[in-house]
Formats: C-alpha cells, sequence, structure tokens
C-alpha cells in the first residue's frame, strides 16, 4: 500500500466514522440518483428572459464591469470592428488568436494593415482574440472553453483581450453555460479550462481603490454579432 | 494533549487582548480598516437588493452544503475518480506536515526553482511557503493583496482581502525598498501606479515559474474539477503558464454538480465584494489535453483534512459549509475595530473565531469566542447561514465543560456535544459567557474603546468613547456621508 493510499484510509476512517449518523445504507443509491439528475436549481427570473432581453441585460452588465461593447450585424463585419477598437485606443494592428476556424475564414482582407497570428499567447502579445463558447446574461460573463481553438493564455497575457459573442452563445443563466458545456464535451467532462470573464483584470487591494489591468488584460472589448 | 501535533503555524491568539489593545492604538492600522470594510459591507447590501432571489438562494446553498458533508466520503470517493480519470494526480493529506511534503516532493521531481502562487487560505494553515523556502524554493505570491504582505514578512489579516490592514502609502515605501532595480525617481503617487509596478515584476516571475500553485472554492464531484474565483486573474497566470499545476484544497470545498457551483457562485461575489460575480471565475480539469497549445502538462491535487472531518457529526459541522466570502468580518463590529491580524491565527474575524478553536484547540484560542459583541450580524449576512454566535457560545461551553482543554481533538468533542445539548449545562455555560464578557470589559481596559453593539454597553458604565462608535459610522455609511 503506497503512502498515498495509508493517507487515503486514515482520511475516509475520520469521514466515515463523524457520518455514522446519517445512516450509511442507501446513501450512495440516492447520491447516484442525484448525480443523474440534479435538483432543478433556483434560477433568477432575470436570467429566464426573451433573447433580446437577455442581450440588452448581458450587455448593460458588462458595460457595468467596465468593458466596452461593440455590436455588428453580422459576422462580415467583425475585423473593421476590431481595427477600429485598436485604432480609437492607439493600440497596435496586431492580434493573436487560436485556431478556431470561425475566426479564420473571415475576411481579413478587408483590413489589410491588421496583422493576425495564430497559436498560444506569448508574453509580448499585445492584444488577444477569442469567440466564446458561451456569454451569460444573468451576470454578463463570458464563458471560454480552452484547446488548439482558444488557447488559454490568449485571455490573460495580452493587455488587450477581444471576444467574439454570437446570438447563439447567449444563454440566460449559468444552467444554460452546464447545458453548452455537456453537448459539446459529454456529461461529466470538461476541456482543460473553462473561463468565466466577467470585465477587465482588476484589483482593489491597494487602499481600497479600484484598478484595471491587475494581471490579466486591462481592456475588454466584446465584439455582439447579431447572428 | 495541549497542543495538537498538528499545529504547524504558530499562534498569537492566547495574547488577544493585547493584540487587540495594540491594533486600536495603530493609526496606520485604523486609517487602512475605515477605508475599505464599510464599503464591502454596503456594496453586499447593495448586491443583495438587486438580487431578488438572493434570501432563498442563502436556503439553497444550505441545503446544498449540508447534503454534501453528510455525505462527504461518497462525493469525495466520486470526486477523486473524476479528477483522475481527467489526468489529475489526487494526493490526501490528513494533516498539514502531510500536505507540506506531498508538495514539496512534487516540486522536487520537477525541479523546480520558482514557484509563484495563487490565494489560498488553505497554504496559509499548512504554513506552505516558510516550509518550501526553508527547502530551498523560491515562493512568489501573485495575488496583489498576498504579494504586498509576503513582502514585508506578514500574514493575511482578512481571507479575501488580505492587505486590508495596509495604507497606501505603506505599499509605495516596500516597493521602493523591495524593487530597488527600478528608478528611484519614479513616481509613485496613485494606486494605478503603483499596480502597474507590481504587474510588470509580477510578470516575470509568472513566465519563469516551474510550478504554479492555487487554491480552490469548489471541487467539483461530477466533473473532477476545481474551481477559483479571483478578480485579478493571477489565479489563471499562476495555473496556465508553469509546467506543473498543484491545487490545495480541503475536504469541505467538495460540491456535487454544476447546477450546486451555480447556487454557490450565486451566493459567493455577491456576499464578499458585492460583485454580481467576480472577474474570472475557472473550472480547472486535468492537464492539458492532448493538442492544447498551452496549460500545464501535470496537475495535482493535494486533499487536506486538517481535523475537519472530525467536526462531522457534532454540532460543529455547520461551519464546514463556510464559502470563505468575508461578509462576516465585513459586517463585525470588533474585526471592524482591531483588523484581522489580533485574532492570532490564519483566520479572523467571526468565522475565525469559530474555526481556529476547532483547528488548534480552544485552549490556545479560548479568547477568540469571546470576541463578540453577539449583537447577530455575521449570522444575519452569512450566505450559508452558519449560527456563528451560537457557535462561539458553543465553543465558550466547550471550554468550560472541558477545563480548557481542546476538547476537539479525539472523541472528546463529540462526547461533549452531546452532554451540551442538555439544557441545564447550557444555562450554567450561558451564565459563564456572561461572565466572560464581564471579565474582558474589566480587563485592563483592553476594550473600553471597542464600538460595541448597544444591547451590550447600554448595560455597563463604559468611558466616554474616543472615536465614532460602530453605530455611527455605520448609520453615517448608510446616509452616504464621505468619509
Ligand atoms: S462564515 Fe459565512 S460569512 Fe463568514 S466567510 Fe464563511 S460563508 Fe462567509
Amino acid at each position: 500500500m503506497s503512502s498515498n493510499d495509508k493517507r487515503r484510509e486514515r482520511m475516509f476512517a475520520s469521514i466515515r466514522a463523524g457520518l455514522e449518523a446519517y445512516a450509511p445504507t442507501n446513501r450512495q443509491r440516492a447520491i447516484d440518483a442525484r448525480m443523474k439528475s440534479p435538483p432543478a436549481p433556483l434560477v433568477p427570473q432575470r436570467a429566464q428572459k426573451p433573447l433580446a432581453e437577455q442581450k440588452a441585460l448581458f450587455r448593460g452588465f458588462l458595460q457595468g464591469q467596465s468593458a466596452t461593447v461593440i455590436e455588428v450585424a453580422s459576422k462580415a463585419e467583425i475585423p473593421k470592428a476590431v481595427a477600429g477598437y485598436l485604432r480609437a485606443n492607439n493600440l497596435p494592428l496586431r492580434v493573436r488568436a487560436g485556431a478556431d476556424s470561425y475566426l479564420r475564414e473571415l475576411d481579413w482582407t478587408s483590413e489589410p494593415a491588421l496583422e493576425r497570428m495564430e497559436g498560444r499567447a506569448i508574453g509580448s502579445d499585445e492584444v488577444g482574440l477569442s469567440r466564446v463558447t458561451a456569454a451569460i446574461a444573468e451576470t454578463g460573463t463570458l464563458v471560454l472553453a480552452s484547446g488548439a481553438d482558444n488557447p488559454v493564455t490568449i485571455t490573460f497575457l495580452p493587455e488587450t483581450h477581444i471576444a467574439v459573442v454570437e446570438d447563439k452563445a447567449i444563454v440566460g443563466g449559468f444552467e444554460g453555460v452546464w447545458e453548452k458545456l455537456r453537448a459539446r464535451f459529454g456529461k461529466g467532462a470538461m476541456s482543460r479550462t473553462v473561463n468565466f470573464v466577467s470585465g477587465p483584470s482588476r484589483t482593489a487591494d491597494i487602499g481600497g481603490q479600484l484598478v484595471m489591468g491587475a494581471h490579466g488584460p486591462r481592456r475588454l472589448c466584446v465584439i455582439l454579432v447579431a447572428e | 494533549m495541549n497542543a495538537p501535533a498538528n499545529l504547524v503555524v504558530e499562534t498569537t491568539s492566547p495574547a488577544f487582548k493585547e493584540n487587540a489593545r495594540e491594533a486600536l492604538a495603530d493609526r496606520q492600522l485604523q486609517q487602512a480598516l475605515s477605508a475599505v470594510a464599510p464599503g464591502l459591507a454596503a456594496r453586499r447590501g447593495a448586491a443583495r437588493d438587486a438580487l431578488p432571489e438572493f434570501e432563498t438562494l442563502r436556503e439553497k446553498g444550505r441545503e446544498i452544503k449540508n447534503h454534501t458533508l453528510a455525505n462527504l466520503d461518497i462525493y469525495l470517493e466520486l470526486f477523486e475518480a473524476k479528477a483522475k480519470a481527467a489526468g489529475s494526480h489526487v494526493h490526501f493529506a490528513p494533516t498539514p506536515q502531510d500536505a507540506r511534503e506531498i508538495i514539496l516532493d512534487i516540486c522536487r521531481k520537477a525541479n523546480a526553482k520558482v514557484v509563484t502562487k495563487g490565494k489560498s487560505m488553505i497554504s496559509e494553515e499548512v504554513g506552505l511557503n516558510h516550509f518550501l523556502e526553508e527547502a530551498g524554493l523560491k515562493i512568489v505570491e501573485t495575488d496583489l493583496g498576498e504579494y504586498l504582505i509576503q513582502i514585508r514578512g506578514e500574514t493575511p489579516s482578512h481571507i479575501i482581502a488580505p492587505a486590508i490592514h495596509l495604507t497606501q502609502d505603506q505599499v509605495e515605501q516596500d516597493f521602493r525598498r523591495i524593487h530597488t532595480t527600478l528608478p528611484k525617481n519614479r513616481v509613485l503617487a496613485e494606486p494605478a501606479q503603483l499596480v502597474s509596478e507590481a504587474r510588470g515584476v509580477l510578470r516575470e516571475r509568472f513566465l519563469e515559474a516551474d510550478v504554479g500553485i492555487t487554491g480552490a472554492n469548489f471541487m467539483i464531484a461530477e466533473t473532477g474539477s476545481t474551481v477559483i474565483v479571483t478578480n485579478e486573474g493571477n489565479g489563471d497566470l499562476t495555473q496556465s503558464l508553469p509546467r506543473v499545476h498543484i491545487v490545495i484544497a480541503s475536504i469541505e470545498k467538495l460540491v456535487p454538480t454544476l447546477e450546486d457551483v451555480g447556487t454557490l457562485l450565486r451566493l459567493l461575489a455577491r456576499s464578499a465584494t458585492g460583485q454580481e460575480i467576480s472577474t474570472y471565475t475557472t473550472f480547472s480539469t486535468g492537464p492539458r489535453r492532448k493538442g492544447d497549445p498551452d496549460g500545464p502538462e501535470e496537475c495535482h491535487i493535494v486533499i487536506l483534512d486538517n481535523g475537519r472531518s472530525q467536526l462531522l457529526g457534532t454540532d460543529f459541522q455547520e461551519v464546514l459549509r463556510c464559502i470563505r466570502c468575508g461578509a462576516c468580518m465585513n459586517h463585525c463590529p470588533v474585526y471592524g475595530a482591531i483588523g484581522g491580524h489580533a485574532y492570532g491565527w490564519v483566520y479572523p474575524g467571526p468565522i475565525g473565531s469559530v474555526l481556529t478553536p476547532a483547528l488548534i484547540g480552544v485552549k490556545s484560542s479560548a479568547h477568540l469566542p469571546n470576541a463578540s459583541t453577539f449583537c447577530g450580524r455575521c449570522e444575519a449576512v452569512c450566505p450559508m447561514k452558519i449560527p456563528l454566535p451560537g457557535l462561539m457560545r458553543k465553543w465558550r461551553e466547550a471550554e468550560f465543560a472541558g477545563g480548557g482543554g481542546p476538547a476537539l481533538y479525539g472523541l472528546g468533542l463529540k462526547i461533549w456535544a452531546a452532554f451540551a445539548k442538555r439544557p441545564r449545562l447550557y444555562h450554567v455555560a450561558a451564565r459563564f459567557g456572561i461572565l466572560g464578557l464581564s471579565a474582558l470589559a474589566a480587563g485592563r481596559g483592553a476594550f473600553r474603546k471597542l464600538p460595541f453593539a448597544s444591547g451590550w454597553t447600554k448595560h455597563r458604565d463604559l468611558p466616554a468613547p474616543q472615536r465614532r462608535t460602530f453605530q455611527q459610522l455605520w448609520a453615517e455609511q448608510k446616509a452616504g456621508v464621505p468619509r
């Protein structure tokens, strides 16, 4: 028996001694059932609105959390929105993106000055571009699942993060995210990281004053695509 | 047994009264505390008001944690199996010493020199930094607040705002003292300039680290994931850049499913900082997958017990529902007056007053359950509805019944718990509790300046307070008086 096994046994023995009061028989069956179909959580009213209202809620919360929100009518307009945002903020016209085919296949030739690099982010990258797996209206939150399409470093290393949100990504509340994740990765599985992002990085650790850009991005720009 | 063998982090809790007196006389501390804590409380109120379902969610959160704790063995097995299936190594640490040795061993095998760390109260509880440093590793705290106190050689004074006791001026002085390679005449007048400097310094550490250690707010049995919640994104750089990611978490962080995490997330940030949600919530599951261009190649999860399992089946089981939001300390008049360090061990405030006796024995922390006005505000705001004042009272009774010995270790507590449920003892012990308070008030005047709740001060002949009372501050805060 390895030393980890021994320590494991000790911990379980101690836990079970404390749980004696909870009739050990039948617990396993009840839990298997609960894991299979978890009791319906209390979903706040605000998370149960129709799409148009969800979109407004999502935008409102994100802006309140210091993100910039740009709305475009179709995905063809994304390159222009990206370049426009970078120019308006005096940022380099060079973005790092993953292997996401939706982003790759956009017509980037419409913005010849905009350089696009694929792969994980490195320390010198200044702008990251991602497409989200889901967007939560309830709290104004982006959901990004890691992988070759969407390397996790893009969300955290560059000072500026631009995220594309399609209408179909928007969900009312957290429950909609779980549904999407289970559909994509299978129940009980996940990508290495799933990141909820609700604005630029921030801290209030110095004198309680809010400052953006603690370690992650100083700026977050969300491009909402109405299709 | 006088001091539990697994007490690896020194305590100054026995000197609580002296600590408190010093804290009250510390001008910088008083300035720092008044700048932050009342704002957190006010924001929590606003966030609660903005979500009509909040109070019902508290009830649901309580049920989820109660259910999980009542079946902790099964959920721990499920979590372990899922985490392993995702490629994580799962380590069991009954004691702090086990946790430290397991982590050092992982670092050694990884040939690590530099270790970055996200915020983790459990790592404080096991005294991890000190232990790894003694073994020759360079440990870098990356949460800004944790970094600020690391460079001062201090410990956190608040569970979510570890440097809440520091003023901006102190931070500037520390940065000038520590960051000696930067130009001497640089301007550091604004918080933004200080944050920028720390960002630059820490970014280098992130990129050179061999191992990244984070805590976990939740461990999900359904997926084998661990979850961290931050505002800075430091925990993400900590776990995504190095080759090895180590998670250290205690057993009560388990939750069954994603649905359950959702309910707890709806409570956590609102209770902590008054945010709808923290800026970053990260679910981590195993090491990087085939084809992933980034993320750690190894993922280790170290699960700590440290006496928690012995609370199961006792009245103190309820404390294991805690999600470490900090609301109880943000709303506590005693904490607000003396800050966190006076409590003398890792966890300050009302949760500390209940948890510390459980973890290090009630003997060396006997003052803590007495550091309460029983105003009930902590229980009223606790998202997990932990009856903190009631549990403090029980510790007093336990200390009384146990002759001051650490009742927790071994069977002592369980026997005592059954005994204390009898009303006769309750009355005796309640009287003892009142005597305890009187003694405290008379004791060399240490608490005369404490802004106690009126229900308490009313019956006592106290000298005129030298500063505004908590009630005044509270009323002004609500009325929006700028301070
Ligand atoms: S005891 Fe309650 S209020 Fe205090 S930190 Fe824990 S969950 Fe939050």
